[in-house]
């Protein structure tokens, strides 16, 4: 079974059709949207998560593990998402960021190991007290995926996550994310201008036309 | 209905409910009826009392012409200066000089600028007797002068920090930097370039802001007992006595008096209309000229000379203010008091309490419920993805446009009739009607600027609307959010004219009792009054600057040093 069911959305600015669509994610596949820059491929997104502005008119259904998220509030759909910055919340550390997305009912000490061992896949043991502001890019990249991980989604979004990186940042980055998520068979929906990104997590590619820019 | 839900209809309800009470309250006494007071026939009596009263044709141009001519100054300061050196270093370094000016209530200021500017004031005395010759303070009539001229500078000296403000909030939203780059690219000046393209951007942005310091000036009490002519006063001051008159049959001709001041704020608001069209057409003439206007350095100069003496003059006002409190003997033209003493303070210390209590109890609990009443309708905004729009902003410019003398004395008539008079609960009602407005306003732009991806990120966390509310937003916009209550507070601790009509002399608070010390002239003591209610916003100014800084000292990204 599909993990993530994109059934005939279609989303319209101004009665202007910006993406109309029918897909299927499998867990642990990445679907890719290219296109020029233009709300049409983001608005998908948002559309998934439930963060599109009151603006669009939408229809179609999103399923996402057998549930139809369409209609839930933004919080119950289980969908991370990660942009191009890392928007660590900067009045919290590193650790309280972490903290903040694993799931509540555990006991704190159990929340703690989660949030030590994300940072040790993340090559950054010891960062627990580190102020967001004083990390490198690719630094709070990586606490950010971490970030999403922890609150264990059902599909997680990337909104152009690579193109504020360097090259060589970019790929080892690149590498990271979609392991992590294959390694989770979390289904993957990204938004890219890069060919680079999308020819490495190797999914389907869907290229919008010029004109729904 | 939770309360998120009800906050936009109440936020309405007190902005809008005591302006038009209070306006139907002034109206049906105007015409004679109040049976209240004994008024049962209609007539046109009040206004026939009103126009007998002496003077009273003068008393109203004053107004006018100081309301067109402080406003008219003002703008156009704050436009050459921000024109002619926004993003240089002596800008910013201006800029810091002159926002704790925001703070300092109307009245402590022009106190200060008494302090500097009379015949026995400071400044005299920097002069005397080596310039001047003068050994005694002279005969002149400085303050309180027929033309309202010091009155004048009293208003322009707090409403250009006011303008500069908001011109500062509304400059990002054009494309200023791009545009200077553009316009001096083609031979044009620094200032030209920036009144030709960027100004009427901004100006169109804060074009309500203007229309209530026009309302402002036009109306003021507090300034014009302190600073204004006397023979006669300006309409707001005499209105202001006869409606605290004993004798309850000037009641009827002051609220005849107060559709005269609305009638003559429309009236300054109108010509303003017009002067706006001739600034347009003047622009439109020179730019299709293709006048280039490069050679501004003086104008820029004197821009900036009068903005940094303004300042100047405002904050060697309050020291000197400061320094009398605690001056023992001080001749004239000594530069300096003989003796310090605490006397005066002592003295007035036995006063003070019931003041100062009432002071923090109105302005604590009006800016606490206009701060939360604030943050609420952002929060349903944010929630529901609906603004309210341009009309939105005229309900919160509504209590600042209509003159507080038009419908605050219909607004004790109406608290008389239902017994609130001279009640607490009236007194923080009131004072929200005016606090709230300047919280709203300084909170929204931080609140609306804020990046809705954290909330895309929160949410794809699992985080609920009110977790993201309390965990997130309001943490990384404390800082405004204090900022916004430190505005509430300095707003309602400068509130004079309802203060006084409501308090009917049984609330004081340190405004009205530093205003009353205006007439008996003791320097001391009015330097006590007038230093309290210049520390006290100042005060919540420093706790509300401490507050996240020390809780985020820590986080770089949140102006922490870590």
């Amino acid at each position: 079974m599909s993990a993530l069911v994109l059934d005939s959305v279609e989303i319209k600015l101004a009665d202007k059709p910006l993406i109309a669509l029918t897909e299927e994610v499998a867990r642990g596949d990445v679907l890719t949207l290219m296109g020029p820059s233009g709300a049409g491929k983001s608005s998908l997104l948002s559309f998934i998560n439930g963060s599109l502005d009151a603006n669009f008119t939408r229809s179609g259904r999103v399923m996402l593990q057998g549930r139809d998220i369409t209609d839930l509030p933004p919080h119950a759909r289980r969908v991370g998402i990660l942009f191009q910055d890392p928007l660590l919340f900067p009045h919290m550390s590193v650790a309280q960021n972490l903290l903040f997305a694993v799931p509540p009912g555990a006991p704190a000490s159990e929340r703690k190991a989660l949030v030590t061992s994300a940072l040790e896949t993340a090559g950054l043991s010891g960062f627990e007290e580190r102020d967001p502001a004083t990390l490198s890019g690719g630094q709070a990249a990586r606490v950010a995926l971490m970030r999403v991980l922890l609150s264990s989604p059902d599909a997680l979004l990337l909104d152009e996550p690579f193109s504020k990186l360097d090259t060589a940042r970019r790929d080892q980055l690149r590498g990271f994310v979609f392991a992590e998520a294959r390694r989770r068979m979390l289904p993957v929906v990204m938004v890219t201008h890069d060919e680079a990104d999308a020819a490495a997590c190797g999914g389907k590619i869907i290229r919008l036309a010029e004109e729904s820019a | 209905m939770s309360f998120l839900a009800a906050a936009p209809g109440f936020a309405i309800a007190i902005l809008v409910l005591p302006v038009c009470c209070g306006l139907l309250a002034t109206i049906l006494p105007a015409f004679g009826y109040m049976p209240a007071l004994g008024g049962n026939t209609w007539s046109l009596g009040p206004f026939e009392e009103l126009l007998a009263m002496p003077g009273i044709g003068r008393s109203a141009g004053l107004s006018l012409f100081s309301a067109l001519i402080t406003t008219l100054i003002s703008v156009t300061l704050v436009a050459f200066f921000v024109g002619g050196w926004r993003g240089t270093r002596s800008f910013a370094r201006m800029q810091q000089f002159l926002s704790p000016l925001l703070s300092v209530p109307h009245a402590a200021a022009a106190f200060g600028l008494a302090f500097m500017i009379a015949p026995s004031g400071f400044l005299m005395r920097l002069f005397s007797p080596w310039a001047t010759g003068l050994d005694r303070p002279p005969d002149w009539l400085i303050l309180n002068d027929p033309l309202g001229l010091a009155m004048i500078a009293g208003l322009v000296i707090k409403e250009v920090p006011f303008l500069l403000l908001v011109t500062l909030a509304a400059l990002p939203q054009t494309k200023a930097g791009q545009f200077d780059r553009l316009t001096q690219s083609m031979g044009y000046g620094r200032l030209s370039g920036f009144l030709f393209v960027t100004w009427p951007q901004i100006y169109r942005q804060i074009r309500l802001a203007v229309f209530a310091v026009i309302a402002y000036a036009s109306s003021v009490v507090d300034v014009a007992i302190i600073l204004g002519p006397s023979t006669p006063s300006t309409l707001a001051v005499r209105l202001t006595e006869w409606m605290s008159d004993a004798d309850l049959a000037l009641r009827f001709v002051g609220s005849a008096g107060a559709l005269l001041q609305l009638g003559l704020t429309l009236m300054a608001l109108a010509i303003w209309l017009v002067l706006e069209r001739f600034g347009r057409a003047v622009s439109h003439s020179l730019r299709a000229q293709g006048r280039r206007l490069a050679r501004d350095g003086a104008v820029r100069w004197f821009a900036m000379v009068a903005t940094a003496l303004l300042a100047l003059l405002v904050f060697s006002g309050l020291a000197v203010l400061a320094l009398w409190s605690v001056a023992g003997f001080w001749a004239f033209p000594d530069l300096a008091p003989n003796a310090l003493s605490f006397d005066t303070w002592n003295r007035a210390s036995l006063s003070l309490g019931g003041p100062m209590a009432n002071t923090l109890f109105i302005g604590g609990v009006a800016t606490a419920v206009a701060t939360l009443l604030a943050l609420a309708c952002l929060e349903r905004e944010w929630r529901t993805g609906r603004t309210g729009g341009s009309r939105a902003l005229w309900f919160i410019y509504l209590p600042l446009i209509v003159p507080q003398v038009s419908f605050v004395f219909g607004l004790k008539v109406f608290f008389l009739l239902i017994g609130w008079d001279a009640t607490m609960a009236a007194m923080v009602l009131v004072h929200l009607v005016f606090v709230l407005p300047y919280v709203f306003l300084s909170l929204s732009d931080p609140w609306r600027a804020w990046d809705p991806r954290y909330a895309s990120v929160a949410a794809g966390l699992g985080a609920s609307p009110n977790r993201l509310f309390w965990r997130i937003r309001l943490p990384m916009l404390l800082k405004p959010a204090l900022v916004a209550l430190a505005v509430g507070f300095a707003v309602s601790v400068g509130q004079y004219l309802p203060t006084l009509l409501l308090g009917s002399g049984r609330i004081s608070t340190i405004t009205t009792e530093a205003v009353a010390l205006s007439a008996g002239g003791d320097r001391r003591v009015i330097g006590v009054y007038a230093f309290l209610q210049m520390v006290l916003p100042f005060v919540v100014f420093v706790i509300a600057a401490a507050v996240p800084a020390l809780l985020f000292r820590n986080r770089r990204a949140m102006g922490g040093q870590a």
